[in-house]
């Protein structure tokens, strides 16, 4: 049998009842090849210092509870292995941008407040009655919104956007990603109530096409596309406007 | 529901985004021959740029429309990326720089304009 292997983990605590600010924390913590850096925390927490504190759930990269910034760089730990930063240390922090509640849980009543404005459903375009049957889409029709609702609200695109961090009013890449994959769906209307968020000085022109959010997407949505297709939307509605009966925004 | 302020950015998004387009098609070209192959007499013949030839090219219409749009849409394109990066260098200016940024691509626009017509048609 092979030699136990031992990596230190340095993790950023923080105890909102005793903390004035975060601190580090490091912890030597022997592991296997087969180990992620979430099963590092829960060996931490099983072994060290029990108040330990982390979001996660389903392990394998579905839930989006256990996002955390991995060496400064925004990871779900469930599908990050240690293997791969031995014999370095690891930094597991709170993921940037968030206010910190506890170790590394986040505050995310900011996101899911933008989650809730962008209207997250279908707004059918043309009611139909129950006698009218079911709202028809073809497959091209499903493409085109398809990618867009593989987000499972890890908002690691939030702790990447450095605009976001400078402005947390920014609606930001998530919330956006999912704005338009309602926006793209074919039985869905609601593209002109939506347009006042869009257009608006928390809207899309907040970004500036830096696209790390994409790159660090675990599930290979592209919402810094989304993002900037809806620039284009918005200048259109900006100038456009002028000539419809009907605006988009005040 | 919270009623939202209309971003006034397309504008200025606008003016940007066909400056970049402009630069990026014509400005490694532009760079080359009005900083490297003509003053280094290179590819081109001798008195490319020459003063009569180069006002007869602002005095046609075209040429005069390529010259203005070349030198009003880069610097809107330049100010929007400067006073965007003053804010990602952590330096939030707000309306002075926003004033200063915008207004110099403004006098810019507006003198480029004025000395295209004034070299008449």
């Amino acid at each position: 049998m092979s030699e136990q292997k031992f990596i230190e983990i340095e993790v950023l605590r923080y105890k909102p009842e005793s903390d004035e600010a975060p601190h580090s924390e490091v912890y030597k913590v022997p592991f296997t090849d087969d180990m992620s850096v979430l099963q590092g925390a829960q060996y931490i927490k099983d072994n060290f210092d029990g108040s330990l504190t982390y979001r996660w759930s389903c392990r394998m990269a579905i839930c989006g509870s256990c996002g955390m910034m991995i060496n400064g760089v925004p990871k779900l730990s469930c599908e990050t292995f240690i293997r791969d930063y031995y014999p370095n240390r690891i930094t597991i922090e709170a993921l940037a941008h968030f206010p910190i509640e506890k170790d590394l849980v986040v505050d995310l009543s900011g996101f899911i407040e933008k989650l809730e404005s962008v209207q997250p459903y279908i707004i059918p375009a043309e009611k139909r009655s129950l006698d009218q049957g079911e709202y028809i889409q073809t497959p091209a029709q499903v493409q085109d919104y398809m990618q867009f609702t593989s987000c499972i609200n890890c908002t690691l695109c939030y702790a990447a956007c450095p605009q976001f961090g400078l402005n947390p009013d920014f609606i930001g890449p998530g919330a956006m990603a999912l704005l338009h994959r309602y926006n793209m769906d074919s039985r869905d209307g609601g593209a002109e109530q939506r347009m006042e968020l869009v257009a608006s000085e928390e809207g899309v022109f907040n970004c500036s096409a830096v696209g790390y959010c994409s790159e660090v997407c675990p599930k290979h949505v592209d919402p810094a596309n989304a993002v900037n297709i809806n620039k284009t939307n918005a200048a259109k509605d900006y100038f456009l406007r002028f000539l419809s009966p009907k605006g988009g925004a005040k | 529901m919270k009623t939202r302020k209309r971003s006034n950015a397309p504008i200025f998004w606008g003016l940007f985004g066909a400056g970049g387009m402009l630069s990026a098609l014509f400005g490694p070209a532009l760079v080359f021959i009005t900083g490297l192959a003509v003053p280094l007499g290179l590819l081109l013949p001798q008195g490319t740029m020459s003063y009569p030839k180069m006002l007869a090219f602002a005095q046609n219409f075209i040429g005069k429309g390529f010259i203005f749009a070349v030198i009003a849409l880069f610097m809107w394109h330049a100010v929007h990326r400067i006073y965007h990066s003053l804010h990602e260098f952590g330096i939030h200016a707000g309306m002075g720089a926003k004033l200063l940024c915008y207004g110099s691509a403004f006098v810019g626009t507006v003198i480029s304009a004025v000395v295209l017509l004034g070299v008449g048609f």
